[in-house]
């Protein structure tokens, strides 16, 4: 078999559609194109019908105790948005205070900061060198003031698992309410809304081999029944919590791609963290000085976050540019900064330029996995070749002992 | 971001890497940048008792445009007096090259780099001249070659 190139080692940033989940969303373009909320005749009944059964399926994956539980959104960025803004809203009388971590996504971090812009207090707690948050931390974080805690289940830059049942427990005794942003995990490492007290959940489909364009909150119903205040105003679909007419075919998509990982995918994360353990076994034989970003176990299967010593991450990423990846390199991100995500981890800035984070999926292969560690090995040797840090190093310079002109 | 074809040729096929021995009088290096920055450039020329570079290497950390400015400033300094060599702008090489905005602190690296090797060779000379000054004086033109 020969191998196609580019190859995409990008799975957090989306991933590709299942074809099953194109052939579940097809008729919904067209033959069954009715509103859902039509309720006078059999297009609107059937479009419906469909988002009611996607809800269960939806909810099933988290193990929610009822479809009714699911708001459909645009998207995790519109979830996290209406999950923090919206208990804010709600709930602000009783307190202005919010808990997170400097780790999440900027969809969480940003609705905060919008917040302290209204008079809400935030406390971003801080992660551990591999990338976790210490669930005691959130707790000590805790106020009579505080009304909701917001971690995420997996980190989309180290893939770091987060200890969420843990602190599940703590804000549960507490009476905070608990979000989680579960767009990196779910399906991928346990969870269960359940079991682990969480009130809200923000899912995205793309992430999921779903479409892009749709995602979901989980929002509790039973004991305690959570209630937002609605940020989008309407015709109050979704039981007025949020107001638009519903993308049924994604709506369709969403939830076959949540049948399939269901089903599969304790079997699939298997599968790809072995090609996950087979890159890093194989890079890591080959090359010195190699760093992982974030505990190895603690972790997503298919992700792999690791810095190349004295070989800055864009750089790399041009030399291996059939290959797509990411990195947290300042290059790659408009500021110029490299990944606060690392930066929060301790890393130091030198090694957060270098890092490269290599996100495995449903449709890599083992031949594809073998190319890129090979491509990576020859092109890592080349740069350091290149690099004067590199070269200092092997001399046994202490590179912290020279004066940098910081530019 | 999409690199100009010039940047990944030279990306590809870099001009001139590698290193000369610093402690040698006829070296003039640079090295500028910092780790925690995301580029590190040395630069370093190799200059005659004419003072004109005759030879010029990099080692670079950087990311591809980075890289391609070394590249590039070590092409067009052979041959240059030091004086010649002092009058590259950082807006030559980013021209050269058409670097985006966002990589136009790659040219300027690469500018600050060839000014400080030049600068360090100056040094060296000068530093050089003042220990050998004979007590009688030989012009340059007459010291042995080598
Ligand atoms: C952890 C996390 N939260 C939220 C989002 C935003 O999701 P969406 O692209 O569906 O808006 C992403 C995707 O980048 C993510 O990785």
């Amino acid at each position: 078999m020969t191998l196609k190139l580019p190859i995409y080692l990008d799975n957090h940033a989306t991933t590709p559609l299942d074809p099953r989940v194109l052939d579940a969303m097809l008729p919904y373009f067209t033959q069954d194109f009715g509103n859902a909320a039509s309720r006078t005749h059999a297009f609107g009944w059937r479009a419906e019908a469909a988002v009611e059964d996607a809800r269960e399926s939806i909810a099933r994956l988290m193990n929610a105790e009822s479809g009714k539980e699911i708001v459909f959104t645009s998207g995790a960025t519109e979830s996290d948005n209406l999950a923090i803004k919206g208990v804010a809203e709600y709930y602000g009388d009783k307190g202005k205070h919010v808990v997170t971590t400097v780790i999440e996504h900027k969809a969480v971090l940003d609705s905060c900061k919008r917040l302290e812009k209204e008079g809400f207090e935030v406390t971003y707690v801080g992660v551990g060198k591999n990338g976790v948050v210490d669930p005691n931390d959130i707790e000590k974080a805790l106020t009579d003031k505080t009304i909701l805690v917001s971690v995420m289940l997996a980190n989309n830059e180290v893939g770091t698992v987060q200890p969420i049942a843990e602190i599940g427990k703590r804000t549960r005794a507490r009476g905070v309410l608990f979000h989680v942003d579960a767009v990196q995990g779910i399906g991928k490492t346990p969870f269960d809304v359940r079991a682990m007290n969480v009130d809200l959940a923000s899912i995205s489909a793309h992430k999921i081999y779903g479409p892009k364009g749709v995602g979901a909150l989980y929002v509790r119903r039973g004991k305690p029944r959570v209630r937002l205040g609605a940020q989008m105003d309407g015709g109050g679909h979704e039981r007025g919590n949020r107001s638009g007419t519903l993308n049924v075919p994604g709506i369709v998509g969403f939830a076959k791609a949540c049948e399939i990982l269901e089903r599969e995918g304790a079997e699939e994360s298997k599968r790809i963290r072995a090609l996950r353990d087979r890159l890093y076994t194989r890079i890591t034989k080959a090359l010195p000085d190699v760093i992982v970003n974030g505990d190895l176990e603690q972790r997503l299967p298919g992700n792999l976050n690791i810095s190349f010593a004295c070989v800055e991450g864009e750089g790399l990423m041009m030399a291996i540019k059939d290959v797509a990846v990411s990195s947290g390199s300042a290059c790659t991100s408009a500021s110029l900064e490299p990944s606060y995500v690392l930066r929060a981890m301790g890393l130091e800035e030198a090694d957060a330029h270098s890092s490269i984070r290599f996100g495995i999926g449903r449709f890599n292969t083992e031949e594809e996995i073998d190319y890129v560690a090979d491509l990576v090995i020859a092109k890592v040797r080349k740069l350091r070749e290149m690099s004067p840090l590199w070269e200092m190093q092997q001399q046994g310079i202490d590179l912290k002992s020279i004066q940098w002109a910081a530019h | 971001m999409a690199y100009s074809d010039k940047v990944v040729e030279h990306y590809e096929n870099p001009r001139n890497v590698g290193a000369f021995d610093a402690s040698d009088p006829e070296i003039g290096t640079g090295l500028v940048g910092a780790p925690a920055c995301g580029d590190v450039m040395r630069l370093q020329i190799r200059v005659d008792d004419e003072g004109v570079i005759q030879d010029a290497r990099f080692k670079t950390f950087g990311c591809g445009s980075a890289i391609a400015s070394s590249s590039l400033a070590t092409e067009w300094l052979k041959g240059k007096s030091l004086d010649e060599a002092a009058t590259i702008h950082n807006s030559m090489i980013a021209e050269e090259l058409s670097l985006p905005p966002v990589k136009i602190h790659c040219s300027v690296l690469a500018e600050d780099a060839i000014k400080s090797a030049i600068e360090d060779y100056k040094q060296k000379r000068a530093a050089r001249q003042a220990l050998s000054e004979p007590p009688v004086e030989v012009r340059a033109e007459e010291r042995p070659a080598g």
